[in-house]
């Protein structure tokens, strides 16, 4: 813990300490993390001087922000009026039934975070789904499946594979 | 480089830099925007930079990704300079045919052509497209020329030349004249007279004399993405018009407030921010006229409501992004209480364009009340998705058909929505509609920042009345009961009636709760915000009454209302549906028409997407 306490500090620190950086510092915090933990937000406020709630009330406010742990793929649904009519609404609904899980949740084995955006303005390929920044036009409900498929194995499930085995 | 330090230093620099350039020797100027990215351009780059390299024709060709040329549709996009031969959908497989062909010979490829759709034509040149043919392209025109990480490009095409005429050449009133007499209005949403704007800001009292400007590039409207490609593709645009903004109201502090999706846009402008530092065109003694301003960047994260200006603003100062009444102006109080100037990314984009060719020809282009041109994204159900820049008072029609190429699968028009969430849907009947500020404003809808979304027969008006309010309702900040309370309970009443359960009085109590919101919220997200729904009652209300009192989605959207249906004249029994439906509701013998099973069915629509034989019909 005194380690992240450190790793907090010097993001806080880059900003010079300064209260008008609370958005800047919790994205670098974010970033650090890829969510934001309890612990840092209480070194944050600590660090900064503020009151607690303050931070808490800005880390809830912002949507770029999670409390949640996530996964190790997002995959973003976007749901901008171009991609909507479009049908972006029935890719969706076939993504959370794939992955079992609601917007803003992490599959049980932290596999995938589900996520939808209000546009990505690559409005020429909607519907869009995003994987881990990827940018896959032109989905359909149909395509979901075999989209997501190519992520079920990634080449660091199977190096954990292979050091499991190993092991 | 040696920061300017003069007009006459720049003017040699500017000199020096055309003459290193030969306007005849061959460019290749790739669409990098955010649309072509996502088509995969960057492969057509590289393929392009091995291609040259490997035929040593480095000195002799010019590469250059550029930001978005606005043709999103065809990506990935290339015109090759002097000629602007356009080409479209490039893959890199064509790549070494297009260096030995075109660039070496002179010779055009055929299939890269565009053709357009009705008349088979094809255009070889950027200029033949019909979709940039009708646009005006004054202030997107030039991302198709300029690299936005090299800074002499922009010098190039006469850039920094205008903040060099306001400095040495003009005082600060006459620049807000210049603005004034333009009769430019904000991009942003409202448009407000910029002109205005910052002779209130300047003249607003400071004690300490500090003021700020700012650069909204909190681009949230869905469907809208002109001030994205502004920032990704020419940076330096927006730079300039913000130091001639910050001269003329007398700030030395400026912020850019940009939107956490747009990671490109962010780093190029950060690119720009730190060339522009280091030639002098920001920092201390500004091309030694005396006059100092510097420009921090500020990533948003991720709130609708931060597109407003006293919201965006407490943003800025670290706090919860709410607003606040507008009583007192943020031109008087504005960042920490001080004046502050905000204008959006377009704004001042236009800033540089009317300096350097003077507020009288500005003013001839658009209607009595909107002047210049206005960047629209127009998306939806469009042959032609895309930027398209156009006067103002240009008619829906041309937008739609002459440059957007009509409606795809020869489906028919119905309604067009413009201005974002809190904007509204205009029909067919208002196809003629000349398109400026008041005109929008006045048939119920609004400019907004300039998303136009256009729907076919196969939208349902509830649905989109729906989609809009859920999405502003996630996105009010919660501060005013009216918003807040308003929208949730307007949300209620369309789920039920998109779900079937309507009830007679529920159009009345949407009209009225609508109204509320307009009077009584404290922010423009709330006084609109019932736009959409007013809007659709107003043009559409026979399609609300099918869904209350038949219990039926004319367009056949809305799922609790509608059944997926076997055509079986049509079927051929392939059993491709039977395999993909995840509720095994699909049953049937081998090359015999098949049924769904309506209590197992659960209208995900996949039958429909994978029968090649369009047999799967929604009723």
């Amino acid at each position: 813990m005194v380690n992240d306490y450190e790793k907090v500090k010097a993001i806080v620190d880059r900003y010079g300490g300064k209260h008008d950086s609370v958005i800047a510092i919790l994205q670098d915090v974010q970033s650090e993390y890829h969510y934001l933990p309890e612990h840092a937000l209480r070194a944050v406020a600590v660090q900064l001087g503020l009151p607690l709630i303050q931070i808490c009330g800005v880390a809830t406010f912002f949507k770029a922000f999670s409390l949640k742990p996530r996964g190790e793929h997002t995959v973003t649904v976007c749901l901008g009026t171009a991609c909507h009519v479009r049908g972006a609404p029935a890719v969706l609904d076939e993504v959370k039934r794939q992955l079992g899980i609601e917007p803003g949740n992490t599959t049980d084995d932290m596999r995938f975070t589900l996520e939808t955006v209000n546009c990505l303005g690559a409005c020429a390929l909607g519907p869009i789904l995003v994987v881990d920044g990827e940018y896959q036009g032109q989905m359909s409900s149909r395509k979901v499946k075999k989209t997501l498929s190519k992520y079920k194995k990634t080449p660091k499930d199977r190096r954990h594979e292979e050091i499991a085995v190993s092991g | 480089m040696k920061r300017l330090r003069s007009a006459v230093e720049l003017e040699q620099l500017r000199v020096k830099i055309l003459n290193e350039r030969k306007p005849e020797k061959p460019c290749i100027s790739i669409c990098g925007g955010t649309g072509c990215h996502a088509y995969g351009c960057e492969n057509v780059a590289k393929a392009f930079k091995n291609e040259i390299k490997r035929q040593g024709l480095s000195k002799q060709v010019e590469l250059k990704v550029t930001g978005c040329h606005g043709f999103c549709e065809r990506g990935p996009l290339m015109v090759l300079h002097p000629q602007k031969i356009f080409y479209q959908r490039v893959s890199p497989d064509d790549v070494s045919e297009i260096i030995a062909e075109t660039v070496i010979k002179g010779n055009i490829i055929d299939r890269l052509l565009y053709v357009e759709p009705v008349s088979g034509e094809k255009a070889q040149f950027e200029e033949d497209v019909p979709f940039y043919k009708r646009q005006q392209r004054l202030v997107f025109g030039n991302n198709g020329l300029i690299d936005p990480t090299n800074i002499e490009d922009y010098l190039a095409i006469g850039g920094y030349s205008a903040l060099s005429k306001v400095l040495f050449n003009m005082q600060p009133e006459e620049v807000i004249e210049e603005i004034n007499k333009s009769g430019l209005r904000g991009r942003g949403g409202g448009g407000f007279p910029t002109g205005r704007k910052w002779e209130s800001c300047r003249n607003a009292l400071s004690s300490d004399g500090i003021r700020y400007v700012i650069c909204n590039a909190d681009e949230g409207d869905p469907g809208a993405y002109m001030d994205r490609s502004l920032l990704e593709g020419n940076p330096h645009s927006v730079m300039e018009g913000m130091v001639i903004g910050a001269y003329a109201v007398g700030a030395h502090d400026g912020y850019v407030y940009v939107r956490l999706e747009y990671p490109l846009a962010l780093k190029n402008l950060g690119i720009a921010l730190g060339q522009a530092r280091e030639y002098g065109f920001l920092g201390q003694n500004i091309l030694g006229s005396g006059f100092d301003f510097d420009v921090k960047i500020s990533r948003g994260g991720g709130a609708f409501i931060c597109g407003e200006s006293t919201a965006l603003m407490a943003s800025l100062e670290g706090k919860v992004g709410e607003p606040r009444q507008k009583h007192i102006h943020t031109a008087l109080q504005g960042l920490y209480s001080k004046p502050t100037n905000l204008n959006n990314v377009e704004t001042w984009a236009n800033v540089s364009l009317i300096i350097n060719r003077g507020a009288d020809w500005y003013s001839q282009i658009g209607t009595e009340g909107s002047k210049g041109t206005k960047i629209f994204s127009l998306v939806g159900k469009i042959n032609n998705t895309g930027l398209v820049e156009v006067p103002m008072g240009i008619r829906l029609r041309e937008i739609i058909y002459d440059i957007g190429g009509g409606i795809p699968r020869g489906k028919k028009f119905k309604a067009i929505q413009t201005g974002g969430p809190s904007g509204g849907c205009l029909p067919e009947s208002l196809i003629d509609l000349p398109v400026d500020f008041d005109r929008l404003t006045k048939a119920g809808s609004m400019m907004g920042s300039g998303g136009m979304i256009v729907m076919d027969e196969g939208t349902c008006m509830v649905d989109i009345a729906r989609y809009f309010v859920n999405f502003l309702t996630e996105e009010s900040c919660g501060k005013c009961v009216p918003c807040r309370e308003g929208l949730d309970r307007m949300l209620d009443i369309l789920t039920d009636i998109t779900e079937g359960r309507g009830k007679k009085g529920d159009i009345e109590l949407l009209e009225e709760l609508g109204g509320l919101l307009k009077e009584s919220s404290l922010c423009a997200l709330g006084t609109t915000a019932s736009n959409p729904v007013l809007s659709t009652i107003k043009y559409f209300r026979a399609e609300y009454e099918a869904h209350i009192r038949e219990k039926r989605c004319p367009a056949g959207v809305c799922k609790a209302l509608i059944t997926f249906m076997v055509d079986s004249e049509k079927c051929t029994g392939c059993g491709v549906c039977l395999r993909e439906c995840p509720q095994e509701a699909i049953f049937g013998e081998k090359k015999k028409p098949h049924t769904i099973d309506q209590s197992k069915c659960i209208r995900c629509g996949l039958c429909r997407d994978s029968c090649k034989f369009e047999a799967i019909i929604v009723a």
